[in-house]
């Protein structure tokens, strides 16, 4: 029961999502429903399933996914796992009820849930993962949906600055993490999170543990918004406010120090681990302290309290001592409930005023009294005023800098740091309450102030009770959570300390005085400059995190990209087609190299002159095609045609009959189409009878193109006379052979292969066939052919012309009378061609034959028709229907690979082999044979697509472009 | 018979290569379809040549590679010939749509700068 709990609790998120995403766009309701009772639900059970942790035990559900690479789908809930699930889940439905009063009915509410939801199950993902890759997984999804979240009112450039910025800079920590858990599972052997944990040690003395921790805590710095890292958090305020009250309050940044505390028993502990954790975490706690003074945005302060709070709780597990991490941990809850009902009080705010700017906003408390009460806890919560949680985990911070001594200058100067950062928070907690609430009378606001809906502030009223509740009894009601989480981390390590909220007259109570003391003392200094002072701390006002980002972005993906195209690439296919062929050249000649090339001594076959005639005559068409192929096209079409006769031949004579058939009827297609297309290619006069030279360049071109072609031609010929000439070496085509007759049962090997054998290669080749008959379909409907191309040819013209000036004739009587034999003898034939197919393919499986020669037949027989007759003639006394032939012939294919799943076979066995089955073996027709009908449909119909398609071309009627229309203009149309 | 094929292997692929290489789309069809050819013959001839001993049984016959040509590259280059005339189709296709838009049968839909 409780696996079905963890894992309905990492599911659900998800299954609500998706649900969220289908929803019409104005559901607001429903979508708010969904997703609050989702999120209660992830909560309810997250609750249930305490007692399994409550002992400090570890509780593990795997699900076996690729086994054999140490790869399973771990969920692992612990103590602190436990923690970060009922604050994500807990957190998350207040939120969820929030958003359904701060977003507007004319934003699309179920995008915006559906993103919320999955963001929560990314997040959960995070913290019950008990693999490591599993873990990255749901890391980087948090990144995705972050981005997402953040760029939800896409309409406005900052959000999508912002968004970008998070992701960019959250992804490629999150990547940097990856590497670093690579390394680390490498080191580790295996990324299980148990087994990692355990390996802390063997981690620490290994020779890469530097490059692990640097790159994962790349990945935990990025997320959680430490300095450097810290300047995307600031501009995620883009992101509609209840998304921020969730992912900078409970969630997104607080992955990052979820990580570093899951992973200090196996990377703490370490000088660098002090250094590298610990200054980055001072840096940004007192970085985004003062930052947050100086800030003239509700959020924007905010957010940069919120970065001084993680480095805060950086800082902590950085001082590598059981009871800073203690501290740490409770910080993590104490500034979620915090920090969350303080996004939703300033998300209050801006609801109801329409601003959040610190300079229009004056003296609500009349307006909106209990928002203020409430703002009021949570902000001193902040600032640590005692009776309330922030104050408990910050005297606890503050007696742990006190306690570390190395003698250094930043140990002793640690506590006075501490205070002077805690002075800082101060000032900007008193900030946001003094400036917005007290003061003189609002003027000018956009809307006039009131207090928000009753359950607006109600997920506000339950946090900051719990603000009161945790400050005031801590022991009795966070303890115990706090101790499971803890001791899930330490284990047997876990130090004294006590929760209580006296601890009698101690430095840190001093140290937390003066900070009060101090801040206000700072506060009151500070405000009449405050009012006026644009945003930004003095001094570093102008350096801005975001302007050196967006440089460098600039830089990298644009100019840097820009400048290697220019260099290294090029968008003419020529040279990418020469150094293709440059490349497969050395690879080619690289093993000769090494290896060298020698003939063998096998045994030749004696020639026949009648074969060497062939050759000689082919070659020569072959070599004066690629000669006339320029400005004599139908010459060259002819010529090759020479060669491929000659190819067909050699198919014949070297015992490849079924070669030799397809060959020629696929030669007899090929030619039809090119000749199809041949009108539509501009008039092309030789150079010489213009009398124009090519220039000095294009000769060199020509030579060295002549060369590459030479090379080719040599190198190929030498490899296959070689390979002649050395005996066949053992290959499977024995297994064939012997099989095709007593397991295939067809006396044609060849055939029996295609069908049976590889019938699922056969399979994806005809699939291959629809989809490319379908794309010449598609690019032909839109076919424009070029202004020159679209006058009817010069003899149809000439033709009309004599038709035109004879009363008696009609347009097209020319060319039915020259056509008036052959038109008759190929009607007659028609028949006998359609004859000839279903002979080849009956006899396909035992002699030369089949699908393929047999579709091709048809379809050359179609074509015959057309070419005889004319499209009307043929197309009003016969119905074609390529598109209908493909799908039976694909349907009937697969359908048969199908069905030997009904006889619990696997796809694609043929029934031949079970004919000895009761009831089948009765049947003589082997399925294999219904599979070439298939193959025979679909080729059928796919030639005859192509073709028609471009023959219909030229009876299209093309509308005539004017002349003063540009040339390019047209690709845009439409 | 070995050396004549491989020569006329050789020539093919080198036609083919030399067309392949030109900056006008006919020459380029014309190219790739020689250089099938070429292609076709040379995985063929991986099966070495063999006179009159095409891969058809008797019935009931389990044949052995002695007595019959190697079915395997056969089926191989049945399957290429296919796929070919498929790729011709397209080709033949996409060029002409490209000279229809861009008025030019040069490979790069514009002639070259000088």
């Amino acid at each position: 029961m409780d696996d079905i709990f963890l894992l309905a609790v990492l599911l659900l998120p998800f299954g609500g999502s998706f649900v969220a995403a289908l929803l019409p766009t104005d559901a607001r309701n429903a979508a708010a429903y969904l997703a609050g009772i989702v999120a209660l639900a992830g909560l309810l059970m997250t609750v249930a399933l305490y007692p399994v942790v409550a002992d400090g035990a570890v509780f593990r559900h795997e699900i076996a996914w690729l086994p054999q690479f140490g790869l399973t789908f771990t969920l692992r809930l612990d103590g602190f796992a436990w923690m970060f699930a009922a604050l994500v889940t807990g957190i998350g439905t207040l939120v969820m009820l929030y958003a359904r009063y701060y977003m507007s009915p004319s934003d699309p509410v179920p995008r915006f849930y559906a993103f919320l939801l999955a963001f929560m199950g990314a997040m959960l993902g995070i913290v019950l993962s008990g693999n490591l890759i599993q873990l990255i997984f749901f890391w980087e999804l948090t990144s995705l949906f972050s981005f997402l979240l953040i760029g939800y009112r896409h309409h406005t450039a900052a959000a999508r600055d912002g968004a970008r910025m998070a992701l960019t800079i959250t992804a490629t920590g999150g990547l940097a993490l990856f590497a670093g858990v690579l390394i680390l599972g490498h080191v580790v052997g295996s990324y299980d999170l148990d087994q990692v944990l355990a390996a802390g040690d063997r981690l620490r003395a290994h020779s890469l543990y530097l490059p692990i921790l640097i790159l994962v805590l790349l990945g935990a710095l990025t997320k959680s918004a430490q300095f450097p890292f810290h300047f995307w958090l600031p501009h995620a305020m883009a992101a509609p406010t209840p998304v921020s009250a969730y992912l900078h309050s409970a969630t997104m940044v607080k992955a990052g120090v979820f990580l570093l505390v899951r992973l200090w028993p196996a990377l703490g502990g370490t000088e660098q681990w002090l250094v590298l954790v610990g200054s980055a975490g001072l840096a940004t706690f007192v970085l985004g302290a003062y930052f947050a003074i100086f800030q003239q945005d509700l959020k924007g302060l905010l957010a940069y309290s919120t970065i001084s709070h993680l480095g805060l709780i950086t800082l902590l597990i950085g001082l590598d001592r059981p009871l800073a991490l203690v501290a740490a941990t409770f910080h993590i809850m104490n500034h979620a409930t915090f920090k969350a009902s303080l996004f939703m009080a300033a998300g209050i705010v801006d609801h109801e005023t329409g601003t959040r700017d610190f300079r229009r906003l004056n003296g609500l408390w009349p307006y909106m009294p209990r928002t203020a009460t409430l703002a009021m806890v949570a902000a001193a919560s902040m600032a640590g005023v005692p009776l309330l949680n922030g104050f408990l985990s910050k005297e606890m911070f503050f007696a742990e800098t006190i306690e570390i001594h190395d003698g250094s200058i930043v140990d002793q100067a640690l506590p006075y740091i501490a205070t002077m950062a805690g002075a800082f928070s101060v000032a900007y907690s008193l900030r946001f309450i003094h400036d917005v609430f007290f003061g003189p009378p609002p003027t000018d606001l956009p809307h006039m102030p009131k207090e928000p809906p009753r359950w607006m502030r109600f997920p506000v009223e339950l946090l900051v009770l719990a603000c009161l509740v945790v400050g005031i009894l801590p022991g009795r009601t966070i303890g115990p959570i706090l101790d499971g989480a803890v001791r899930a981390v330490l284990g047997n390590a876990v130090p004294a300390y006590s929760l209580a909220i006296w601890h009698g007259f101690t430095p840190a109570l001093l140290m937390s005085l003066i900070a009060l003391a101090g801040g206000t003392t700072l506060y009151v200094l500070l405000h009449d400059y405050l009012q006026r002072s644009p945003a930004g701390p003095p001094l570093l006002r102008n350096i801005k995190g975001q302007r050196i980002f967006e440089r460098v972005m600039v830089a990298i993906s644009w100019r840097g990209a820009r400048s290697l195209e220019r260099t290294l690439g090029t968008r003419r296919l020529q040279p990418q087609l020469r150094l293709l062929v440059g490349v497969a050249l050395i690879v080619a000649l690289w093993p000769i190299y090494v290896h060298g090339l020698d003939w063998g001594d096998a045994a030749v076959t004696p020639l026949d002159p009648a074969f060497a005639v062939v050759w000689a005559i082919g070659i020569a068409c072959a070599v004066s095609g690629a000669y006339v192929a320029k400005f004599h096209r139908l010459a060259a079409l002819v010529l090759i045609g020479g060669a491929g006769l000659a190819t067909c031949v050699t198919f014949v004579w070297l015992s490849a009959p079924d070669l030799a058939l397809t060959q020629l009827v696929v030669e007899i297609v090929t030619t039809v189409l090119i000749l199809l297309g041949l009108r539509w290619l501009p008039k092309r006069i030789e150079a010489r009878d213009l009398d124009v030279r090519p220039g000095i360049a294009a000769r060199a071109r020509r030579i060295r193109d002549l060369v590459l072609a030479a090379v080719t031609g040599v190198g190929l010929a030498a490899v296959t006379y070689a390979v002649l000439t050395h005996p066949l070496p053992d290959s499977l085509s024995a297994f064939f052979l012997e099989r095709a007759y007593t397991e295939g049962g067809g006396t044609n090997v060849v055939n029996v292969i295609l069908v049976d054998f590889r019938g699922f290669d056969t399979l994806g080749e005809i699939t291959v066939l629809g989809v490319v008959a379908l794309t010449v379909f598609a690019l032909l409907r839109r076919f424009r052919p070029a202004p020159d191309s679209i006058d009817i040819p010069e003899q149809q013209r000439l033709q009309n012309a004599h038709d035109d000036a004879h009363p008696k004739r009609q347009i097209g009587d020319t060319i039915a009378d020259y056509l008036a034999v052959p038109a008759v003898i190929i009607k007659l034939l028609f028949p006998f061609i359609g004859l000839l197919a279903v002979f080849l393919f009956l006899r396909g499986h035992d002699l030369p034959g089949g699908g393929f020669v047999a579709g091709l037949t048809v379809a050359a027989g179609l074509i015959l028709q057309y070419m005889a007759s004319g499209i009307r003639f043929v197309e009003s006394h016969l119905r074609v229907h390529p598109l209908r032939w493909m799908a039976t012939g694909l349907l009937l294919a697969a359908g048969t690979g199908a069905g030997a799943w009904f006889f619990s076979h696997p796809f694609l066995t043929s029934y031949f082999r079970y004919a000895d089955l009761p009831g089948i073996g009765a049947v003589p027709l082997a399925s294999a044979l219904i599979f070439d009908l298939g193959v025979f449909a679909l080729v059928l119909g796919a030639t005859t697509l192509i073709l028609i398609a471009l023959a219909h071309q030229s009876v299209r009627s093309h509308r005539l472009q004017t002349p003063h229309e540009p040339v390019v203009a047209r690709s845009e149309e439409r | 018979m070995e050396l004549v094929l491989s020569l006329a292997i050789g020539a093919l692929a080198a036609s083919g290569v030399w067309l392949v290489l030109r900056p006008r789309t006919y020459q380029v069809i014309i190219g790739l379809t020689l250089l099938s050819y070429a292609v076709n013959l040379f995985i063929f001839s991986m099966g070495r040549l063999r006179v009159g001993m095409a891969p058809i049984l008797d019935k009931g016959q389990v044949g052995d590679l002695a007595s019959f040509a190697d079915p395997l590259p056969q089926a191989l280059v049945l399957t290429a010939i296919v796929i070919g005339f498929a790729t011709t189709a397209l080709f033949l296709v996409v060029l002409l749509a490209l000279r229809g838009l861009t008025g030019s049968d040069h490979v790069d839909g514009a002639e070259r700068e000088r």
